[in-house]
């Protein structure tokens, strides 16, 4: 069975789609991801989607139950590298991906975890990055 | 307005599996015409989006794609043709935010806004016949 | 065969050519040497395909050629009249020749209607092919003018701004919303702005192309600001219920900038000047 490979950085998981997703790759995905969340306990997770060219309404739903699942399991899910064909389709189809919360690229993407890790470190409240 | 086929072929899709290769031939396809990659990216996510209810609710069937032209601009036409239960209301099918399975509901009409013609046919126990077009600079 | 009332033409393709360029040149739709040229071909190749009518694809070479002669004649610059006479003095020529050749009246108006029916449909045709070359040139200007209207300018680094001028209709949006994408993924900028002040209306329409592509740049990671809003579309938008809570909105560019320098924790301070 083909799978998505997960990387651990540190406190983070990384993970690069490098081939277009079918459904069964994708829930497989979702799964591998929990597990791999819960095993090093990680505080954070970065899907980059840049050489994906197609995601739809299925795929976005895993990449939304990905953000929520993490969330619970206190760890930020951050997208990153969508490309712009993918999201204008994304919108014209009616998805938006409330929840998900995105970055240009892998390096602001690791910007972003890191700042959410250094807030909760001080005990700060949280700045509301989520634009629903 | 008189559509001419150019180019034709036709796949069986059976299996989850079938979908990556169904939807590269599609792209190919667009390609061939000159689509924009913004285009292509429309026609295969309501390619996908199409495949996935014929997978899932007909059990299969077959996809014809075809590469067409109307005198005026060039385009793609995907035919999806399932022996499944059928459609019961096809009106209320196409409404926002319905669904029978456990997808997010904007199957139908979410597709229809990707391409731009979308004809829908279907009688209870005889199936679903479902034909998008996507125009080179629709 | 009602062709075969035609087939008296082929044994007199030489006259008939003659008397067509004088037809034409009499109405003025002619213009010399470059044009024997398309019409001999044309004359020999419609007179042999007379002749084989049966299977219609000799005519199909015959219809190429002729579109192929209207285009070209478009672009030399003849009027759609013109380049309609050309083949209607052509008509005249033959019809000639046929009352010339026939003497039964009955067979002569058989085969007028015959090359009637032919040659009308062929002027049809060049009717299409001069409106198609003139359509071709106005979708082109269409995508010139969408493009230049849509110019995305880097304000600063990280930001980018685009002054949307006219209306906002949805396969202009497309192209919006393209070009900023575009933009936010070359310059990796964050934050783009989107300014409204030269659109003339808002309604409920342009409204949800706003929203979609400000939800499109935030999939990609990167905020959008709208400015730019006058005070009657804060009126038009509020009496018509659109909800824009959730997009960040402010009255000018220069209010937008401000707010865009503040997320990018970025200060404008003026320069203290020493006296002395």
């Amino acid at each position: 069975m083909e799978r998505i490979p997960i990387l651990k950085m540190g406190q983070f998981l990384l993970v690069t789609i490098q081939v277009d997703l079918y459904d069964q790759l994708a829930e497989n995905l979702e799964s591998d991801l929990i597990n791999t969340i819960s095993k090093h306990s990680s505080k954070g997770v970065l899907i980059d989607i840049s050489a994906v060219s197609i995601i739809d309404s299925f795929m976005g739903r895993i990449l939304g139950n990905i953000a929520v699942m993490s969330k619970i399991m206190d760890a930020q899910t951050v997208v990153v590298g969508m490309q712009p064909a993918v999201a204008i389709t994304l919108v014209e189809l009616g998805l938006s991906l409330n929840g998900v919360i995105s970055a240009l690229n892998v390096e602001r993407g690791m910007e972003l975890l890191r700042s959410k890790m250094h807030n909760s470190d001080n005990e700060e409240p949280e700045y509301d990055y989520d634009n629903e | 307005m008189t559509t001419i086929t150019n180019n034709k072929e036709e796949a069986l899709i059976v299996r989850e599996q079938d979908v990556v290769p169904l939807r590269n031939r599609v792209k190919e396809y667009g390609v061939k015409v000159g689509m924009s990659i913004l285009n292509q990216t429309k026609l295969i996510t309501a390619t996908s989006e199409l495949v996935r209810n014929l997978l899932k609710y007909g059990g299969g069937g077959k996809v014809i794609i075809e590469s067409v032209s109307n005198g005026r601009d060039n385009g793609v036409r995907v035919t999806f043709i399932d022996n499944g239960p059928g459609i019961a209301d096809i009106t209320l099918a196409m409404k926002d935010g319905y669904s029978t399975g456990k997808s997010l509901g904007l199957g139908l009409p979410g597709t229809k806004r990707l391409v731009n013609e979308f004809d829908i046919k279907s009688e209870l126990g005889n199936g679903t016949t479902v034909t998008i077009t996507k125009w080179k600079n629709g | 065969m009602q062709n075969n009332l035609l087939e008296g033409l082929k044994e007199h393709e030489n006259k008939l050519l003659t008397i067509w360029s004088q037809i034409l040149q009499e109405s003025g739709a002619g213009d010399g040497a470059m044009e024997e040229e398309e019409s001999k071909e044309f004359a020999s190749l419609f007179l042999s395909a007379l002749s084989k009518s049966e299977n219609a694809q000799e005519f199909e070479k015959v219809h190429d050629l002729i579109v192929g002669i209207a285009s070209s004649r478009g672009k030399r610059g003849f009027s759609p009249r013109e380049n309609a006479e050309y083949l209607i003095s052509f008509k005249q020529a033959a019809s000639q020749i046929l009352s010339e050749l026939i003497k039964d009246p009955a067979q002569l108006y058989e085969a007028n209607l015959k090359l009637n029916e032919i040659l009308d449909n062929m002027t049809i045709m060049t009717f299409e092919a001069f409106m198609k070359g003139r359509e071709d040139i106005i979708s082109r200007q269409i995508d010139e003018i969408s493009e230049i209207s849509t110019p995305v300018i880097a304000v600063w680094d990280g930001i980018v701004a685009l002054p949307i001028i006219g209306t906002l209709d949805s396969s202009r949006t497309q192209i919006v919303m393209e070009n900023l994408l575009q933009q936010i993924v070359d310059t990796g900028s964050s934050i783009a702005i989107l300014d409204i002040s030269g659109v003339p209306a808002v309604d409920s329409l342009v409204a949800q192309h706003l929203i979609k592509t400000v939800s499109a740049t935030r999939l990609m990671g990167a905020e959008c600001i709208i400015s730019g809003i006058r005070p009657e579309i804060a009126q038009t938008v509020v009496h018509l219920g659109i909800d824009l809570t959730g997009i960040i909105t402010k009255a000018s560019l220069a209010s937008a900038l401000q707010t865009a320098f503040d997320m990018l924790q970025l200060n404008v301070v003026k320069r203290k000047v020493i006296v002395g």
